[in-house]
């Protein structure tokens, strides 16, 4: 047998919406992820194995043939760009929004606005696209915080329900990108494990669709 | 200044320290050998150029790869090469001028602004074959098969390593992408999103487009995969892009050839590979090896690249970064015959010795004073008017 095909996964969230789907694929992990501290887990398939990640670092491990699969959200692959990696199937879990959002009834004046954000290459390239220069403040979380000391104008963040929003006094403006998370595939595996990529893709195709098809029902 | 700023080098730019140069090293010169075995001439292009002539034809692509700088004494704009097959295409369409097949071969580092991909060399050493003037499947068949030949010397495929040979052919999407009708917009996120492989990026893109070209565009998308690829994409394009059926027979045709020469490989297809698809105008190929995340040397056809230096030939090739195959091989702890210690003696008999020795091939260091060097298994030694060669312990 060739080495176990290595499957890295996003944590938190992501995490608990991807080990139902991959169960529906025949793949559990044979600890408990939840309580273990351990950061590779064996599963109940010896030809596959799970990594534990931050998102950011998913597609590091990926591009770099480290993993061969991996989940991560699209805000992600958006920021990082794409570039080495495939990216055959949505998940459609994890679902979100990549928003800008500024203090209720905020307009924008003359000059340059400043906009908080740890997606930086998404902001920029949202707000060229728009015509317009801003000034980029690199955050790395509670984003919401810098509108409230006058450290920015705007942020752009993730937006699930908005409430973090509206309790700090923000209100979502436009929508930049729908947001879910993807399958992604180093391109050496693809071709050295073709057949156990596609089944795996395939399988997980299946259980999107099931899910989707049982939420409608 | 701290002493960090005096030894650190930039991200990216490494030094090649001893036992790695070597290999490196007789790398190159076993596979220049090989590549003059096949009939391949050397040439030695220049490091820097003038900007305008590193950019054009196979060049569009590097403008943000390649690092410039003003010349002094023109004025001009110089580039320093960040690959060296455009200027090896000049020297064939311009500097040689022959309407013959030419073979040309070459080794050499680039430089690039930018890792091209993630952990490579900014200052990689790019080891290559160019064919010209020959347009036939015989000749992408050469090319391929000289790519195989060297990786094959170098011993990749040796060890536990699969090495996988990717074919594909731009002809498909050229004539698919021709079938579908889009608009420059469109066209360009389906590019995107193929090259990526995102079917849900893939059916977002594709929902503003008729039917038909939708359905063909997201076929092309399923078309990677062992040869039951080609004749799936026959099945799916005969009717509606009839030019890809050409495409696709070339692909066959490559493929037996190749499959005749080389009976263990593992070849994988994918028609929607397209990597310099703005060049290539033909067969591309690649060759994969298991647990490395980018093709180890690549190529393919590019012919009339060579028409903005004034004469359109026929092209194809490949190419590979020595120092990337170099990382990737187990090292093979041979056992080397070791170096022979010559004494500090001030003696023409001694002198002469070493020169016979050397000669003959062997490594012999002169000590200096104590000095023991760990690679010397053996020694000089005098014995009456005579040196000899000794175990190092006798």
């Amino acid at each position: 047998m060739s080495r176990p095909l290595i499957l890295a996964l996003t944590k938190g969230r992501i995490l608990k919406e991807t080990l139902p789907l991959l169960a529906e694929a025949g793949i559990e992990p044979l600890d408990d992820i939840k309580t273990s501290r351990k950061l590779v887990f064996a599963t109940s398939r010896d030809d596959v194995r799970l990594v534990i990640l931050r998102g950011t670092d998913v597609p590091t491990y990926v591009r770099h043939g480290a993993a061969d699969v991996g989940v991560v959200g699209k805000d992600i692959l958006l920021e990082q760009g794409a570039d080495g990696l495939y990216e055959p199937l949505d998940l459609g879990i994890a679902r979100c929004r990549l928003m800008t959002a500024a203090p209720v009834g905020w307009e924008p004046g003359q000059g340059r606005i400043r906009v908080a954000t740890k997606f930086v290459n998404v902001a920029r390239a949202y707000f060229a696209s728009r015509g317009m220069q801003v000034e980029l403040i690199k955050l790395y979380g509670a984003m919401e915080l810098a509108p409230i000391m006058d450290l920015a104008d705007v942020i752009v963040d993730i937006v699930d329900t908005g409430n973090t929003l509206k309790a700090n006094g923000l209100e979502p403006l436009q929508e930049i990108a729908q947001v879910s998370s993807r399958l992604v595939v180093n391109k050496a595996s693809m071709r050295a494990h073709c057949d156990a990529v596609t089944d795996l893709t395939d399988a997980l195709a299946r259980a999107v669709a099931e899910g989707a098809s049982d939420a409608a029902a | 200044m701290t002493s960090t700023d005096r030894w650190q080098l930039p991200d990216g730019i490494e030094e090649v320290l001893p036992g790695q140069a070597a290999r490196v090293e007789q790398l190159r010169r076993d596979l220049l050998d090989l590549f003059c075995s096949w009939g391949y001439e050397l040439v030695i292009p220049p490091l820097v150029e003038f900007t305008e002539s590193l950019l054009v034809g196979l060049g569009a692509d590097l403008d943000l790869l390649t690092f410039k700088m003003t010349d002094q004494l023109s004025g001009r704009s110089l580039g320093v090469r960040a690959d060296i097959t455009p200027q090896v295409a000049r020297i064939d369409a311009h500097s040689l001028g022959s309407d013959a097949v030419t073979r040309l071969c070459y080794a050499g580092s680039t430089l690039h602004t930018r890792p091209k991909t993630p952990m490579a060399s900014r200052s990689p050493i790019q080891l290559g074959a160019e064919l010209y003037g020959d347009g036939s499947l015989a000749a992408d068949a050469e090319v391929i098969g000289l790519m195989l030949a060297t990786l094959g010397a170098a011993g990749v495929c040796k060890a536990d390593k699969t090495l996988t040979l990717d074919l594909g052919h731009v002809g498909v999407y050229e004539a698919v992408l021709k079938a579908a009708e889009l608009d420059d917009a469109t066209e360009e996120q389906v590019f995107d999103a193929l090259q990526r492989k995102s079917k849900p990026d893939l059916e977002e893109i594709l929902e503003r487009v008729s039917p038909d070209s939708a359905e063909m565009i997201l076929a092309l998308l399923e078309l990677h995969g062992d040869d039951t690829v080609l004749a799936r994409a026959r099945e799916a394009f005969a009717d509606v892009a009839p030019a890809a059926v050409t495409a696709i027979g070339a692909l066959e045709q490559i493929a037996a050839i190749i499959r005749n020469q080389h009976n263990d490989i593992g070849i994988y297809f994918d028609l929607a590979e397209l990597r310099g698809y703005h060049y290539h105008t033909g067969i591309v190929f690649a060759a994969y090896v298991d647990g490395h995340g980018q093709a180890l040397a690549n190529g393919g056809r590019y012919d009339n690249v060579g028409e903005v230096f004034g004469r359109a030939r026929p092209a194809t090739g490949f190419a590979t970064d020595l120092k990337a195959v170099v990382r990737l091989l187990t090292q093979d702890e041979q056992a080397q015959p070791g170096a022979i210690s010559a004494p500090a003696v001030d003696d023409a008999e001694l002198i002469r010795a070493v020169a016979a020795l050397r000669a003959q091939g062997e490594v012999v260091i002169n000590m200096l004073g104590s000095e023991a060097d760990p690679r010397c298994d053996r020694r000089l030694v005098a014995e009456n008017t005579q040196w000899v060669v000794k175990p190092i312990n006798d």
